[in-house]
């Protein structure tokens, strides 16, 4: 069973949105017709996303932390939204574990935006069909681009390297291995929802020293005492180089 | 939520007129044990089958304005197993099939015994109903599921949901047999008044335990699981976009605190308290206009009361979309 999925890193995420930009590109051309916007330089505008970065303040001052948070479709292992659909439009597949809404056979009843907790799904205004990110389905299987390009656009736009791409279900890829080893999470544990997409917590290396570690306490071998005084019959470093 | 129109008067409508046809079939259960008077002819249950009808149509009606695609609402029947909202397309057009087959047989009369249990002898009305009653019953149960299925809904999420649809419905389609009855069949106005007001205190006591039981809730989600920071305070700062979004207008009800109150207390008044005076007054003083406006009343009610059940409902993607920048 393959189950693809991204891994985001909070510890690294600078909040650019190049990912939320990079997604609406590379979807909104895509052909399965664009993701319309309504009003993009008006006053109001408003439009549809597969991806989000969000910003939260952890702390009160001064011991603040500033946490960059993008969100799109966790491609849930029980996903909520698909049993819901009347029509089958939304489903996962087997195959990769993807979920995808099938945009021919959607009714537009929003019914499987109600069934998510995390809101990862947003209704088309114009096409009237739910929409969702994809995991660039349209380009990681893309035999005509290079292999390293066949990645979702979102993880190829990511200046800081902050989101990864692969198999969580192989315990050896990249990301099963950032999961395990940098205490990756999911998102709203207590639905049962099994979210594939995990986040990689803010981490800090720190360092202790104990004040016995900056003076060695046990010195046998008097390695750190000062030099004794040299006599003054001792020949002096002029002397010593003047030879 | 944000609360749809299209499914207000949805789930009022069919409500109503499967109340309605309930109190048409038990006045028929009733009067086939000799417990009241029969009907001369079927002009009473053809007529009132015909109103429940017309009440189902207007909540279809109502439906499809929720769709984005309504020309694809067939494709809706197809995941029955898995989606209530599928089971509930499947049962809707089937209870109103019943439903004018109903009427129909009474008004053409079809009383030939098709079985026969002892002395009794049931003709196609008798089990038209009996299938109705069934289809009747599963369609609050899917309407109603719809809703109480989603868990992180947590105000919907309970079995007091399914009690209360099935209840309100009841309730306002025997209100308005028993305003139908004033005009069509006086000697039955006692027996749909006293059983649509036993109904009324019965939705009473679901709906205010319900309210209670929401006063009460705490939800499961935080911001706290929400982005997985483990800190007692945690405040956006940015949602990630200045103008608005399906996620802003689809969960947020953007109503004051006080409206809901208020709201709450109208249909609190609407449903059950001006209904039951209304009818009380209208079974003692024999005045049919205040059996019309006990239903009337209750019906406007249930619009607030289910304008309230989906505004009170809090969505956990909220969490998410608190702070504009």
């Amino acid at each position: 069973m393959t189950q693809l999925a991204l891994v985001i890193d909070l510890n690294v995420c600078v909040g650019c949105h190049a990912c939320v930009t990079s997604c609406k590109e590379w979807n909104t051309s895509g052909s399965a017709g664009a993701m319309s916007d309504d009003r993009p330089y008006g006053a109001d505008p408003t439009g549809t996303f597969f991806n989000r970065v969000q910003t939260f303040e952890v702390g009160s001052f001064p011991n603040t932390e500033t946490v960059h948070f993008p969100k799109s479709c966790l491609h849930c292992e029980e996903p909520p939204c698909v049993p819901v659909c009347p029509t089958g439009a939304s489903y996962k597949r087997k195959e990769d574990g993807i979920v995808l809404v099938d945009y021919d056979k959607c009714i537009g009843c929003k019914y499987c935006s109600w069934a998510c907790p995390y809101g990862a799904r947003e209704i088309d205004e114009h096409q009237k069909v739910m929409k969702k990110c994809t995991l660039c389905v349209d380009r990681i299987y893309d035999l005509s681009l290079p292999e390293a390009e066949r990645k979702p656009a979102c993880v190829r736009a990511c200046p800081t390297g902050a989101r990864l791409f692969g198999d969580v279900h192989d315990s050896e890829s990249a990301v099963s291995v950032a999961i395990r080893e940098s205490g990756g999470y999911a998102l709203m544990p207590e639905w049962g929802t099994k979210p594939s997409n995990h986040y990689l917590p803010r981490r800090k290396t720190q360092i202790r020293i104990h004040t016995d570690e900056l003076m060695r306490a046990d010195n046998p071998l008097k390695k750190e005492r000062q030099l004794p005084q040299p006599d003054k019959s001792e020949p002096s470093l002029d002397d010593v180089t003047s030879w | 939520m944000h609360p749809a129109f299209s499914v207000i008067f949805l789930t009022t409508l069919i409500g109503a007129g499967q109340g309605l046809f309930l109190a048409l079939y038990t006045g028929q259960v009733y009067a086939f044990f000799h417990l009241l008077p029969a009907q001369a002819d079927g002009r009473f249950y053809a007529i009132g089958s015909l109103i429940a009808l017309l009440l189902l149509i207007g909540g279809l009606v109502a439906s499809f304005f929720h769709l984005g695609h309504p020309e694809r609402a067939w494709r809706s029947a197809a995941k029955w197993r898995t989606s209530w909202l599928s089971r509930e397309v499947i049962v809707l057009p089937t209870f109103m099939g019943v439903v004018f087959l109903y009427g129909v047989a009474h008004s053409l009369g079809w009383h030939t015994p098709l079985v026969t249990l002892g002395t009794l002898t049931l003709d196609a009305t008798m089990v038209l109903g009996v299938l109705g009653t069934a289809l009747c019953f599963a369609l609050f149960i899917c309407t109603a599921m719809i809703y109480a299925c989603l868990k992180f809904l947590q105000e919907w999420h309970s079995p007091l949901t399914v009690a209360n649809y099935l209840l309100l419905g009841s309730a306002s389609g025997f209100t308005l047999a028993t305003a139908y009855s004033a005009y069509a069949a006086p000697d039955l106005v006692g027996f749909y008044g006293k059983w649509a007001m036993v109904i009324t205190l019965l939705a009473l006591v679901t709906r205010a335990a319900s309210l209670v039981r929401n006063a009460r809730l705490k939800p499961k989600s935080t911001l706290q699981t929400a982005i997985g920071v483990r800190h007692g305070q945690i405040v956006q700062k940015s949602q990630g976009f200045m103008g608005g979004s399906f996620n802003t207008r689809e969960f947020f009800h953007g109503q004051g605190a006080g409206l809901l109150r208020s709201v709450k207390w109208v249909f609190l008044v609407l449903v059950f308290a001006l209904p039951l005076l209304l009818l009380v007054g209208g079974l003692f003083s024999s005045l049919s206009g205040l059996l019309s406006a006990a239903f009337l009343a209750q019906y406007l009610g249930l619009l607030a009361e289910r304008w309230f059940f989906f505004v009170q409902a809090n969505h956990p993607q909220n969490l998410y979309y608190q702070t504009i920048s």
